[in-house]
């Protein structure tokens, strides 16, 4: 389809000011630009056209089943969108005198002490904008204790192989070493490894519990335990908090600080990509070092500064304190139940099915299947089955990941799904198999019915073109 | 169904049969007991939604929304036109993830194309990213991108914004970047003996905190002489009318998106864009959208140049960034889409005019005068006497008046206030320096 500059035809537009009633001011001649910016030229009606084509290339949770692992792609509901639309939120300046936000600030308030209590930490900042700008805050968090200690020696961020990408991305945007701990063939974190890896350079170990592959690390205290006599801080990366909410809390296992995803666990769209939240809690020693703002909000008494502007995704926040009081103190363990009965109720069945499932048993909210035996006897990797799923209406687990599983596929269905949803799910994957020991041709080509094909992403890294153009004259 | 369970009970329970199980206690017992909490957690009981839209609608109504917002100082209160809201709350840009699965995502990708297409056009420069979390974070990461093995070192004006001055600090913390302070003379940066072949880059902001102009080519060539890279934090919405940050020698252009039909919402959540270079391309974070061909050789789009990117690379990718703003990108897209170039021109010299209207109205009030003297866009510091009984007065009558700054108030005017609305605030001021 058109770009919406290839919609756009000199002299359009949409007179949508009025005229200037004070006297005109022109910018001095010096500051002034002197090339128009080539923006879109074109009327209201083609252009809501030009967005509803745009809507109907997209695939949002409202189109289908998003059993994208990881990601928690459950309903969004729309009580949520509707209270952050209330002009009351939505028309506050951040920089409004305290007393006349009295209900934003109970709104922060609120939510904060929800968050405390389904973590089990002391104290939550609402501050970052998403998973991982709560992971950088944290490991600041850390990083400021162990300075505060006269301890600047602590250099290290232990990180399981297993991990989000974003765990040592974090890590090293706060100036740390990451050393990787390997999983055992059970898929957990190497106990040993652990210990010998743990030492007076510790500074801390980040984990997510359920892992990466949908296990709950049982050994989690013994884990804990080591790294703090090692004189270390334990990171919990909450992107998978949504199995076990309700049920138990980072907060009683060891953990010191952690994150959480807003528009994971706590029903807040994803918009595409965004915007976010990731608050990030931690225990009282920790709080003196909580952010703020130079502007407007306190941080602790030994506060690491702030990583954005103002106060929190603040219109985020109202989303999840609405999802947080619909479901109440049995919904919220009954959503975490329902998580993990779904993801066991699907493994099962793709076991059933024929498929392999990396590591066997109950998982908790997600799992992964490993589809190595497949692409040596087929050919059909775990790209060929994603793709296939496209054509069925279905968008594909996370692929590729995590690192130690090989053909990995990750499902997460959330508790959000229905029964049939499931069983359809089941049984388009069992299709996929079957066709892929007998015509896997077809499987490579796909998907047929998308409006791209597969794009070449070699091209588009070799020789960049990240804007639009222009024609010439 | 409390937590959105399309299940019903009696389905759940045949779930459970088909695993074997007895129940939800059967899928925990990999949780070891003495973690397990053996009562519900202390949080209210669950609400129907009634009840909750009841309680959130209470609190609406506790904040004052003022009619009139004559502050600034990093959001701003411009007029969103009706179409921007209804478009970008599609439910299908609402609810998608990031776009991984590019065949059934090109709407999300070409949108973010086209917003990068439309930043490049703004600010005069050769690549954008698809967004970072606002403005203050993208001036943070924007100084992470500079940091040579030889140049550490960040020199930052004091006529940016506070929250973007601390911003840069806490990340430096965490890169380990000194950070020093370019003094503020006459409200604008003065680079003078500040910059050495130990520095990476220098951010200035344009206009600065104090709504003054900056006089971008020449810092610019101050910062090239001496190795080191200029980044410039800028305001959209004046880029009608401003000469573009990468005209003045800009070699990145960052800033906080929220003019761009994003409401004030209280701080957030709002958008963080960046824009460099060529040469600076593959040192920008977060998501990048390109073109390519699919398999057909139809035109499509793609998340790429990944290898910068914390999934592939781990510790040593670019930045963190995972989300972004998308959605707020989108939404200045459309925004932006529905000005076109003329109204964007105009937003610009009506924020301009309006802002130069009620700073020569206030400082015909006796005892009110312009702190700095250079010119400005649409925000100005004016001392005067009793500001604070004089935001008391405004705010009785639901005007929020200027930021307070050192004893004076920075004062903002965009082309959402009327001429009856600026007069009437300056009556107001006058009545209470009248007493």
């Amino acid at each position: 389809m058109k770009l919406i500059f290839e919609r756009s035809r000199p002299g359009r537009g949409n007179d949508l000011l009025p005229s200037l009633d004070v006297p005109a001011a022109p910018l001095p001649e010096k500051y002034r630009r002197k090339t128009v910016p080539r923006l879109p030229e074109l009327g209201e009606s083609d252009l809501s056209r030009h967005y509803q084509a745009l809507a109907r290339r997209a695939f949002g949770v409202c189109d289908g089943f998003y059993p994208l692992g990881s990601c928690t792609m459950k309903y969004n509901p729309k009580l949520g969108e509707g209270a952050a639309a209330l002009p009351g939120f939505t028309g506050l300046h951040p920089l409004q005198p305290a007393h006349t936000v009295q209900g934003a600030q109970a709104v922060l308030n609120w939510t904060e002490r929800l968050l405390c209590e389904i973590t089990g930490m002391d104290a939550v900042t609402l501050q970052p904008a998403a998973g991982a700008h709560g992971e950088f805050l944290g490991l600041l968090l850390i990083k400021a204790y162990h300075h505060s200690r006269g301890d600047t020696g602590r250099t290290v961020i232990l990180v399981p192989d297993s991990a989000h990408g974003t765990n040592p991305a974090s890590a090293a945007m706060a100036g740390f070493t990451v050393k990787n701990i390997p999983s055992t063939p059970e898929g957990l974190v190497d106990l040993e490894a652990l210990r010998a890896a743990c030492g007076p350079d510790t500074a801390g170990l980040m984990l997510t519990n359920p892992n990466t592959v949908g296990l709950f690390e049982k050994d989690i205290l013994a884990l804990t335990a080591l790294v703090h006599a090692a004189g270390g801080l334990v990171y919990y990366d909450g992107a998978n908090l949504n199995a076990i909410m309700g049920v138990a809390r980072p907060g009683d296992m060891g953990f010191d600080v952690c994150h959480l995803n807003l528009h994971k666990t706590f029903a807040t769209p994803h918009g595409g990509g965004g915007p976010g939240s990731g608050p990030v809690g931690c225990k009282a020693f920790l709080a003196p070092f909580l952010p703020g703002s130079a502007l407007c909000r306190n941080g602790g008494e030994h506060s690491i500064g702030q990583v954005r502007a103002f106060h929190a995704n603040f219109l985020v926040v109202v989303k999840a304190l609405a999802y947080l009081l619909r479901l109440g103190n049995t919904g919220v363990a009954e959503a975490a139940h329902t998580a993990v009965l779904n993801a066991n109720y699907l493994k099962r069945k793709l076991e059933k099915a024929g498929y392999t499932a990396a590591f066997p048993g109950l998982c908790m909210h997600e799992f992964v299947l490993t589809l190595e035996e497949l692409k040596k006897e087929t050919g059909v990797s775990a790209l060929d089955v994603a793709k296939s799923m496209l054509d069925a209406g279905i968008h594909p687990p996370t692929m590729y990941f995590p690192l130690i599983v090989h053909e990995a596929l990750m499902f997460e269905p959330t508790e959000t799904e229905s029964p049939e949803t499931l069983d359809e799910a089941a049984a388009v994957l069992a299709e996929i198999l079957r066709r892929a020991k007998e015509e896997p041709e077809a499987l490579h080509a796909a998907p047929a019915s998308t409006p791209v094909g597969r794009p070449d992403e070699t091209a588009a890294a070799r020789r960049p073109v990240v804007r639009y153009a222009f024609p010439e004259g | 169904m409390a937590g959105y369970l399309p299940a019903a009970a009696a389905e759940r329970a045949a779930q459970y049969a088909a695993l074997g199980l007895s129940g939800p206690e059967a899928l925990y017992r990999d949780v070891p007991e003495s973690v397990r909490l053996t009562a519900p957690l202390n949080l209210p009981p669950p609400q129907s939604e009634l009840e909750v839209r009841r309680t959130l609608e209470a609190l609406a109504e506790q904040n004052l929304r003022f009619r009139t917002i004559l502050r600034g100082a990093g959001a701003y209160d411009h007029y969103i036109p009706a179409a921007v809201s209804r478009i970008a709350s599609k439910e299908e840009f609402v609810t998608a993830y990031t776009p991984y699965q590019a065949e059934i995502s090109q709407g999300v990708l070409q949108s973010i194309f086209e917003f990068q297409t439309m930043i490049c056009e703004l600010t005069g420069l050769d690549a954008a990213n698809a967004s970072v979390y606002d403005g203050a974070s993208a001036a943070a990461e924007a100084v992470a991108m500079c940091r040579e093995r030889k140049r550490t070192r960040a020199v930052v004006s004091s006529a940016a914004h506070p929250d973007v001055i601390s911003t840069i600090r806490t990340y430096s913390f965490g890169a380990g970047t000194e950070v020093a302070a370019a003094p503020a003379e006459n409200g604008v940066t003065n680079l003078t003996g500040l910059l050495d072949e130990t520095t990476a880059c220098v951010y200035v902001q344009q206009p600065n905190f104090f709504g003054q102009l900056e006089d971008l080519p020449a810092l610019a060539a101050q910062v090239h002489a001496a190795g080191a890279r200029l980044i410039v934090g800028v305001n959209p919405a004046a880029l009608g009318v401003l000469e573009s940050p990468g005209a003045c020698g800009a070699d990145i252009a960052v800033g906080e998106g929220q003019p761009l039909g994003l409401p004030l919402s209280w701080g957030g959540p709002y958008l963080g864009f960046m824009a460099a270079s060529q040469s600076l391309m593959r040192r920008l974070p977060g998501r990048i959208v390109g073109e390519t061909r699919d398999s057909r050789g139809e035109r499509a789009f793609v998340l790429t140049l990944q290898a910068r990117e914390q999934h592939i690379r781990r510790e040593k990718a670019s930045s963190n960034v995972c989300s972004n703003e998308a959605l707020c990108a989108l939404t200045a897209s459309v925004y932006l889409s529905l000005m076109g170039p003329d109204g964007l021109r105009q937003v610009g010299e009506q924020c301009h005019a309006k802002a130069h209207y009620l700073a020569a109205e206030l400082c015909r009030l006796p005892g009110v005068s312009l702190r700095y003297p250079g010119p400005f866009f649409h925000e100005f510091v004016t001392d005067l006497p009793e500001p604070q009984k004089v935001l008391s007065a405004l705010e009785a009558r639901g005007i929020l008046g200027g930021w307070p700054v050192e004893g004076g108030l920075l004062w903002c005017a965009t082309e959402k206030q009327s001429r009856a609305e600026l007069d009437e605030a300056v009556s107001i001021v006058k009545e209470v320096l009248d007493r």
